[in-house]
């Protein structure tokens, strides 16, 4: 369990007013971020514990320090080839609310994370609709950060309503 | 004001309902005999809801219990004698008080003519003996003139401490309330006010003296300053003088700047013994939200599991060999030994002891005995016996459920019993133990025991076994936990409520326990319940299944065995069956059910561990077996959803994160969807 806690590394860029903190990922050749308020920690990769009768995406859970937390990969949700494990494949550990305010630990598996941006809120547009918008409700809007787009992801909306499927009423302890 | 309060709501609530419990314990302890200090507590907890109620502004609530407390303080003082009537009106009284209480919580009032209705068979009881009891009252009250309410005129010193504000008290309702009592003359005695500039607003730097003219007792008055009673010098002196004295010639003299500590506390002593108990009880524990418990639960659950893991790494440094090695291997030794003291005490802290269930049984006996014109003694055995909270909530229901089954279908009318040569008071008994860590409950009743023949009939007519089966007399008693079979020749008024004994076999279950009954015809039967002492920690057997380690929970397993091939069937093509014992149980593929393609599929290589759910019998396919640990039980609700066919997870020596199976779940799996891959697999 070799687990760097490479957070906030560049946390002596003070994010000004309007302007929110990015962790960047990569995904199968493009690039994601997600506020890095959410991010609780990463990780590298170790061994998982299978669950029965869950999707393909849901690997299973991990041992994170006493806590037993699900681990998503997100290749597949997102319906990406799923590829071998390499060196620079991590954890993201992000915490994740519902509705009724109550959090979730839930971990992430990316190819490799990238960096970390500040992004004016003013400089995000809405993801263009393409075909059935509910499909992809976890996008909450597109950057440009040096000729490259990064797609914003809503940690919430992913992994509450999207990965989870908690919303379906099954149990909201 | 109500804004404030309402987080309070909650611990006056769960006071309020402690207060009714030890009420109605207290109230039948005086069935059986008058005792002075069991008088004293039921007022004791009358009074603390009636204050609560009326701070919190519950009138309906302060005002019956006034009326209560009132009868029960004429009890206290000797006026008037404990008899059944009073007993069973007090008793009325707490239930009504108790859903009062309950309705609070949805802001429901009970029914208003009710509460009126009792209030006023409370008031009239008063009144029936008030002339003897006014009598008795001042004969015996005549030597300490200070309780009667001859006096008109009270003086009262009233100098708080300084953190009176920072305690939440205002003088001024103080006053106010005083001034409710009578006419109320107040003089402020500012002569303790710093300068403005030194004053901290937060500090009560003033004294007050004041004149109450009424009819009014001093506990009248002292209920006026309950609150701040530790908080203050108090002094009240009854005025015989005419009502037009002035403060100024009052027995004690005012003196502007005098100490608030120096004035006597002798003023304390007409309560001061009850005081003492009561405080002294309240210092030695202390009330701790659960979840805080249960946070430093956890925590010394990974502690072990941290423990654990040091434990593996030292002993494979032992082996290399080393200078440090044998005192390293020392230490852990004594890790290991501190970390499970450790656990060991931190669960004895949500322990409490079994009687929290059983006090109910007293009251439940006493009415249902009252209904059905049965007599019997209940005896309570083993009530200290410690169990975690969170079994003790479920278990009641159920102990209930078997409770009323042995007063109605067990134990006769005295009659009968005259009749059968038995005496005529039945006996029931619960009894609580520890036994190999598990807790232990037994109901038993000397009652009639169960029919053998009449359960065989009901059975067979329910199809639940076959004409031809030969079954042995303790099958035949347990055969009542099957669902749809109902004892009840009758549907009467306390049996055939819905709930049946097959809905107490599985809540028991589901709590990880077992269920039984013995019995003898004419002589009375046993149900035994065993139940794990914490939901926290299971007994667990660590089993290989499709290459990954499962947990399977020690008490559903019946035994483990070599799958001979010569006992394997096959049914309707796809179900496998496994002959055990004269019985033909389904096997259950647990890697194709579980969806881990890993490990074996050839039956001969693996293991079958057959398990008892819902009274049925499976058979589990594993790889291999490992060994048998406790586990600490970690939900995978917190982070995730419940899972079919798994009650949880929890963490390995080796830092690895393994499932816990839930049998029940998984025979409800296995049915719903098969064996369906093992068939194919066997088939190519």
């Amino acid at each position: 369990m070799n687990s760097n806690t490479a957070q906030k590394t560049d946390a002596d860029m003070q994010p000004e007013q309007g302007t929110d903190q990015y962790l960047t990922f990569c995904l199968a050749g493009e690039e994601y971020g997600i506020n890095i308020l959410k991010v609780q920690e990463i990780r590298g990769w170790s061994e998982v514990t299978p669950m029965p009768n869950t999707p393909d995406s849901i690997l299973g859970v991990i041992n994170l320090r006493g806590t037993v937390v699900p681990i998503i990969e997100l290749r597949s949700h997102f319906g990406l080839p799923t590829t071998r494990r390499g060196p620079t494949t991590v954890i993201i550990v992000v915490k994740a609310g519902d509705n009724d305010g109550v959090q979730r630990t839930v971990g992430m598996v990316v190819d490799a994370v990238s960096e970390v941006h500040n992004i004016m809120n003013t400089d995000i547009q809405p993801a263009p609709q393409i075909g059935d918008a509910a499909e992809r409700p976890a996008v909450a809007g597109l950057a440009t950060m040096q000729e490259r787009m990064i797609i914003l992801l809503d940690v919430d909306e992913l992994m509450i309503n999207g990965v989870l499927n908690l919303t379906s009423g099954k149990t909201a302890a | 004001m109500s804004m404030d309060l309402s987080e309070f709501l909650d611990v006056f609530l769960e006071e309020c309902f402690e207060g009714l419990e030890v009420m109605e314990s207290g109230l039948l302890n005086l069935d059986a005999g008058t005792d002075l200090e069991e008088i004293n507590t039921i007022f004791r907890a009358a009074h603390s809801i009636k204050g609560g109620s009326a701070a919190f502004g519950f009138e309906h609530i302060s005002g019956f219990t006034h009326v209560m407390e009132t009868l029960l303080d004429e009890l206290r003082n000797g006026s008037r004698q404990v008899d059944r009537e009073t007993v069973d009106l007090l008793l009325a009284s707490v239930d009504l008080l108790k859903e009062m209480v309950e309705g609070l919580a949805d802001d429901q009032v009970p029914d208003e003519s009710r509460i009126a209705e009792l209030k006023t068979a409370l008031e009239n009881a008063l009144k029936t003996d008030s002339p003897t009891t006014r009598d008795k009252a001042t004969q015996e009250a005549s030597p300490t003139p200070e309780q009667t309410s001859e006096i008109s005129c009270w003086k009262i010193r009233f100098a708080p401490c300084a953190d009176l504000y920072r305690e939440g008290n205002d003088p001024l309702r103080i006053l106010e309330a005083l001034a409710e009592l009578g006419e109320l003359t107040v003089v402020t005695d500012s002569g303790k006010l710093p300068p403005l500039d030194d004053m901290d607003p937060t500090t009560c730097y003033l004294q007050w003296e004041a004149t109450l003219k009424g009819d009014i007792t001093e506990e009248q008055i002292r209920e006026a300053f309950i609150w701040v009673e530790n908080n203050c010098s108090l002094e009240i002196h009854p005025m015989e003088t005419k009502p037009d004295t002035t403060p100024a010639s009052a027995p004690v003299a005012s003196v502007p700047s005098s100490e608030p500590a120096s004035p006597p506390i002798v003023e304390k002593k007409p309560v001061a013994a009850t005081k003492e108990t009561k405080t002294s009880r309240e210092s030695s524990s202390i009330r701790v939200s659960i979840e805080k418990v249960d946070l430093l639960i956890n925590l010394v659950g990974e502690l072990v599991i941290t423990q654990s893991m040091l434990n593996q790494v030292g002993a494979s440094l032992v082996q290399q060999g080393g200078p440090e090695s044998e005192a390293l291997l020392t230490g852990l030794a004594q890790l290991e030994r501190n970390t499970r003291e450790l656990q060991e005490n931190m669960l004895q802290i949500r322990m409490l002891p079994i009687s929290v269930a059983f006090n109910r049984f007293p009251r439940l006996v006493r009415d249902l005995c009252n209904k059905m014109g049965k007599d019997v003694d209940l005896v309570l055995t083993g009530e200290q016996t410690e169990v975690d909270k969170t079994v003790l909530e479920k278990i009641g229901d159920p102990l209930v459920h078997l409770v009323r089954n042995s007063l109605d279908h067990g134990l006769e009318t005295p009659e009968a019993r005259k009749a059968a040569g038995k005496p005529e008071q039945g006996r029931l008994e619960l009894s609580a133990q520890h036994e190999s860590g598990n807790i232990v409950i037994r109901i038993s009743d000397d009652g009639a025991g169960l029919n053998r023949k009449k359960i065989l009939e009901k059975a067979l007519e329910n199809g639940l076994i076959s004409d031809k089966e030969e079954l042995s007399g303790e099958r035949i008693d347990n055969l009542i936990f099957q669902p749809g079979f109902s004892t009840a020749d009758k549907v009467s008024d306390l049996s055939g409520r819905g709930v049946g004994m097959d809905v107490v076999k599985r809540n028991i279950n589901d709590l990880g326990g077992t269920v039984s009954i013995h019995s003898h015809e004419g002589q009375g039967s046993t149900v035994v319940i065993r139940l794990p002492l914490t939901l926290a920690i299971l007994d667990g057997q660590l089993a290989t299944i499709g290459g990954d380690t499962y947990i399977l929970p020690l008490i559903s397993i019946v035994e483990s065995l070599q799958i001979r091939q010569e006992n394997l069937q096959r049914m309707a093509g796809a179900a496998e069956l496994y002959r055990f014992r004269d019985e033909y149980i389904p096997i259950i593929r647990l890697n194709n059910l579980l969806g881990n393609s890993g490990g074996t599929h050839d039956l001969e290589q693996g293991l079958l561990v057959v398990v008892e759910a819902e009274g049925q019998h499976a058979g589990l396919f594993v790889d291999r077996l490992q060994g048998q640990q406790q586990v600490v039980i970690k939900s995978l609700e917190t982070n995730f959803q419940q899972l079919d066919g798994v009650s949880g997870a929890t963490i390995l020596g080796d830092g690895r994160v393994a499932l816990i199976l839930d049998i029940p779940g998984l025979i409800h799996l296995f049915h719903m969807k098969g064996n369906q891959p093992a068939a194919l697999a066997v088939a190519s």
